[in-house]
């Protein structure tokens, strides 16, 4: 499947009908993944792929566009769970009714989102960085230790008396809905007047402030949105999993595998963090089944691929690889560059509007 | 209930000398490099194994043992700078830098393991078990020579900072570096050094954690979420605020659990949230360091 995600950045600076179509075949291919492979360890895959699609489009949308990078996303992601997990039991709903809560589990996670953003964002880059893992660290807490959490051995979901194939088949296209929804958010605030405030943010924020951007709601209303998009994957994957444990639902594991997907597809793109979705979470899921990177192996590797990741792509895919495309198609050409392109530079690639202001 | 909260408060103040020896460590290479090295918990981990490895294979006394390790650290912090830090530049650099620290933690870890296995150790000797009796209370023996060893160590690194002509440079990178570089200071020499004494820290407060607590390779995690918290109260970058917010936090700490076992740790979070609300520097720090 990544290797379609990849036919994409040449479709970017294309025309709209090359974009259109790529769109066409990738949503055609992500429908019928299911249904060609029908077997529940391979859907298992696809859902819980689909999930971190998701999960880190979510955190894109608030940490790619502002700059902000946040490690406290789980925060979000648990409480989601829970909150499904805690309805469920005490109105005793049973069976599908309890996707009827998913809405509650996204309200949830926006009124945490306030609170935790008004604290959070008053401070900046590193100190905002350790505020949003202390916020997280005191919520994984709580799950252990409130009373109606059901302490360490956590909360299980209503049971669902499906066939697995229909079950992972079912899960698969909800979240696959939530993965298509979330990158429409994406795209809707990346185009919006309210995307461009945050980026502004993100490039300077006092100019920004200067300008007449209210910083703060831009923030809050980002990081609000971003928290309920993860509040309700959350709740999607405990009731796949029937399951969540405090350290699965607070688990600081789950906010760097975010950021290492958004980095490796191409931070604050759109399509970036569902490309490092695509790859990275499969690559997990897979190297944590194979015998010979067992247990901790496939830690090393995991880490390794960052390091690779960050030394030769620190970019990301989308941005480099659109880049160089560009330079291919450009080369043997005159080095003038038509005025047009000036005006809307690609979205990071501040060599390129260097070279292009030397040649005005 | 007095004699209990005098107690903890003395065990909070031994403790926290530990725990700023660590923070220390941690608060340089942000101050000189502008990183925060997430793989600090991991390496004091690796500290602690080092000198464990030394004590139980070679019956090397694990005080006798930082001779070997703490070279053995530092110059693991410089191959590390070398090999992956001084390499990222650019607008991200911020989380790029955190993300490299948090792989390289994530692969030291992974080894720990691979190692070590899942299951806790502690070191013992015949010292840790043995205490003193001082004015009615009993201290052990290895939170005293801890203690003393941390405070030696925090002294000699103030020493190095504010008397030799090394930590003048050091200085004169945190608080410029452009400005450092044009009066003809190696800042990249300065950043590895400080990288690799960041480090090299951590093997003796890994050896008293060690000695002090059961560890597996999973332990740097809360180690970091404290240390962290720790100097963003002190102030990122000061010296002298990750000494005096380690101890201020450890004594809380210490004191709360009298009475609270399983909120003690919430404590270190929630004091940090309150205290950044209403100074966004940290407790003891300088008016906007690097501009926060």
């Amino acid at each position: 499947m990544s290797l379609e995600a990849g036919k994409k950045a040449p479709a970017v600076s294309a025309g709209s009908a090359g974009r259109g179509g790529g769109l066409v075949l990738l949503a055609a291919l992500a429908v019928l993944f299911p249904i060609i492979f029908s077997n529940p360890s391979v859907t298992n895959y696809g859902v819980l792929t689909m999930i971190f699609v998701t999960a880190a489009t979510g955190w894109n949308i608030f940490s790619g566009n502002s700059g902000y990078i946040s490690l406290g996303q789980a925060v979000f992601y648990g409480s989601g769970a829970y909150a499904m997990g805690i309805a469920a039991r005490d109105w005793h709903i049973q069976g599908t009714g309890v996707f009827a809560l998913l809405p509650l589990s996204g309200a949830v996670g926006a009124l945490i989102a306030v609170p935790f953003g008004l604290v959070a964002l008053r401070v900046r880059r590193h100190t905002f960085i350790v505020i949003t893992l202390a916020i997280f660290f005191i919520f994984q807490l709580m799950a252990f230790n409130l009373w109606f959490t059901g302490g360490s051995s956590g909360l299980g979901s209503p049971f669902l008396s499906w066939s697995p194939v229909s079950y992972n088949r079912s899960f698969y296209y909800i979240a696959l809905a939530f993965a298509a929804g979330s990158v429409l958010v994406a795209w809707a605030v990346r185009r919006s007047r309210f995307g461009l405030q945050l980026r502004a943010i993100r490039d300077d924020e006092e100019r920004a402030r200067g300008l007449g951007v209210k910083a703060m709601r831009v923030k809050l209303g980002a990081f609000t949105i971003s928290g309920a998009i993860t509040a309700m994957i959350g709740a999607v994957w405990f009731y796949y999993l029937n399951q969540v444990e405090p350290q699965t639902g607070f688990n600081p594991l789950f906010d760097l595998s975010l950021v290492l997907m958004v980095f490796l597809g191409g931070y604050g793109s759109v399509s970036g963090p569902v490309l490092g979705a695509l790859i990275i979470e499969p690559l997990t899921l897979w190297l944590n089944t194979q015998p010979a990177f067992s247990g901790s192996v496939s830690e090393i590797v995991l880490g390794a691929i960052f390091l690779l990741v960050v030394l030769f792509l620190p970019r990301g895919i989308i941005p480099t690889g659109g880049e160089l495309i560009t330079k291919i198609r450009t080369r043997g050409k005159p080095a003038v560059i038509p005025a047009t392109t000036v005006g809307p530079p690609s979205p990071v690639s501040p060599g390129r509007s260097v070279s292009s202001g030397g040649t005005l | 209930m007095a004699r209990e909260i005098t107690q903890a408060i003395v065990d909070g103040i031994l403790v926290g000398g530990v725990y700023a020896l660590m923070a220390v460590g941690l608060t340089l290479i942000f101050g000189v490099l502008d990183i925060i090295n997430v793989a600090q918990g991991v390496l004091v981990i690796l500290g602690a194994y080092l000198s464990y490895s030394l004590f139980t294979k070679a019956h090397i006394d694990p005080f006798l043992g930082l001779l070997v390790t703490v070279p053995a650290m530092f110059a693991l912090g410089v191959v590390i700078h070398w090999a992956f830090i001084r390499r990222l530049r650019g607008t991200e650099r911020t989380s790029m830098t955190l993300l490299v620290t948090y792989a390289v933690g994530l692969i030291i870890e992974g080894i720990l393991f691979k190692v070590y296995g899942a299951s806790t150790v502690q070191l013992t000797t015949s010292y840790t078990n043995s205490s003193v009796h001082v004015l009615g209370f009993y201290i052990g023996w290895i939170y005293i020579w801890g203690f003393v060893l941390a405070v030696a160590l925090v002294v000699a690194l103030y020493a190095l900072l504010y008397r030799t002509k090394f930590g003048r440079s050091v200085r004169a990178t945190m608080q410029d570096e452009t400005a450092a570089r044009l009066v003809g200071i190696d800042v990249n020499r300065v950043a590895a050094l400080t990288f690799g004494i960041g480090v090299a820290v951590t093997a003796a407060g890994g050896m008293v954690y060690g000695a002090t607590n059961a560890f597996n390779a999973n332990s740097g995690y809360d180690l970091i979420s404290r240390l962290l918290s720790i100097i963003i109260l002190g102030g990122m970058g000061s010296v002298g605020g990750a000494l005096g917010a380690s101890v201020l936090m450890l004594t809380l700490e210490s004191v709360v659990t009298v009475w609270q076992p399983t909120w003690a740790v919430a404590v270190y979070y929630a004091v940090l949230v309150v205290v950044l609300l209403y100074r966004p520097t940290g407790l003891f720090g300088r008016q906007a360091v690097r501009a926060q």
